[in-house]
């Protein structure tokens, strides 16, 4: 790892004042980050480390309405009872990411901020029509997820929470990787009052995407059957050593009718 | 460089390190715990697992400095003098290890593990529960007995412990 300098802020202001340092970067659970870093793969001049910050942790559940603070592990949010309630899935979810010592340090924010293509949080936050809650603005889940490890966060800019209303019904399957623990296809698919989202990670050469397959023969109906024959196109889809494109296609078909089935029990 | 200070095994300790100083190689060269083993240095074979705050993390991925201030717990801390810790006593009763590499890695997180299923453990969780800790002389088999024995043992002693104090 090449020398770096870390501070940790005091709250999102000072945080966001830290960031203006040479070529700091935003530092949580670093579960993404210090592996990037000790590869050299990322070279930050400073580390701003938010993840003590109690004003990003914590899950709110108010009627339908769940807030989910950036700075929330993915132990904290597979455990929040509010949430298993509210929202089951995204509970699963995250009790799926990594491992069990992964998940005492990763955060949602980080998740997020990072959109790496096989993460599982983007699929669940574009298929739950999320919102993502900046410390300058709100930026629906449609327009923040832009390719693969980019977003729509501007220089400077930090994610404080995200938002959802929980749908009425909703499941994530995951195919992973043994070694990796990434989704090689992972589909998170929601049945809401605006209709049916289904998003897809693991397997897009762009990251994250939502299938207009899956969702134009789920609207008509909201089973597993539904999606029989279903064909999703290999094009736009990843190849490498792990999994060919066909291969994607095809577990993302299979995937989505095990989250669909999932959805209805 | 910055001033770090921690709880590391009941005891206050603190120094100067480098920013870049991971939490794994502070214990083992700064205060010369070296039960704490580097395997894989990706975060991925979970022997370089300690407590920290009372959660089993991966020291090979975290910064010193982020440690700062936290309680640790090592393999080192486990044992109360002679006595074993139960988890510690189960994997010698149940020969659960082989080279001993990942043991210590195995324990801190079976602890953690026992510790947040106080209901019990079957082996089906134990063995999703290793899923971040590998055995690469593959003793998996007698890693789970040991940690399931001592699940059982801990949660007759607490019993115990309660029946005392009523």
């Amino acid at each position: 790892m090449y020398s770096v300098n870390y501070h940790r802020a005091a709250s999102v202001a000072d945080a966001a004042k830290l960031l203006k340092r040479g070529d700091a970067k935003l530092l949580s659970g670093g579960m993404t980050l210090i592996p990037a870093m000790k590869t050299r793969l990322a070279a930050p001049s400073d580390l701003v480390d938010v993840s003590r910050l109690k004003d990003l942790q914590g899950v709110k559940v108010s009627g339908k309405t769940v807030t989910i603070g950036a700075a929330t592990t993915h132990y904290d949010v597979s455990n929040d009872e509010k949430l298993k309630k509210a929202c089951p899935a995204l509970a699963h979810m995250a009790s799926l990411i990594g491992d069990p010592a992964v998940r005492y340090k990763g955060t949602i924010g980080g998740s997020i901020a990072n959109n790496d293509p096989a993460a599982d949080y983007p699929a669940a936050l574009l298929a739950l029509g999320a919102t993502i809650v900046t410390n300058k603005r709100q930026i629906a889940a449609d327009k923040f997820f832009k390719g693969l490890f980019e977003t729509a966060l501007k220089e400077g800019e930090i994610i404080t929470a995200v938002t959802f209303t929980a749908p009425a019904k909703a499941a994530y399957q995951k195919f992973r990787n043994p070694a990796s623990r990434y989704a090689i296809v992972g589909v998170f698919v929601t049945k809401g009052k605006e209709g049916v989202r289904a998003a897809v990670t693991g397997a897009g050469d762009d990251g994250v995407f939502r299938s207009k397959e899956i969702e134009a023969a789920l609207a008509k109906n909201f089973d597993a059957s539904a999606l029989d024959g279903l064909k999703v196109p290999a094009k736009g889809l990843m190849s490498d050593i792990h999994a060919s494109a066909d291969y994607r296609a095809n577990l993302i078909a299979v995937m989505a009718r095990r989250a669909v089935a999932a959805a209805n029990a | 460089m910055s001033d770090v200070s921690f709880t590391v095994n009941g005891k206050r300790v603190s120094g100067s390190v480098e920013d870049r100083t991971l939490l794994v190689h502070f214990l083992r060269e700064n205060l010369g715990l070296t039960g704490t083993h580097v395997g894989c240095d990706t975060s991925q074979c979970g022997t370089c697992v300690v407590h920290v705050d009372g959660r089993a993390v991966k020291s090979c991925s975290m910064l010193a400095v982020q440690a700062s201030g936290s309680t640790i717990v090592t393999i080192e801390g486990l044992a109360n003098g002679a006595d074993l810790h139960p988890v510690q006593a189960a994997f010698k009763e149940h020969h659960g290890l082989q080279c001993g590499f990942c043991t210590p890695g195995m324990i801190m997180t079976a602890t953690d593990m026992i510790a947040r299923h106080p209901q019990g453990l079957d082996e089906a969780t134990v063995r999703a529960e290793l899923d971040g800790n590998i055995c690469r002389c593959t003793g998996y088999h007698n890693i789970v007995k040991a940690i399931l024995a001592a699940s059982q043992a801990m949660a007759k002693g607490a019993k115990g412990k309660a029946r005392q104090a009523a």
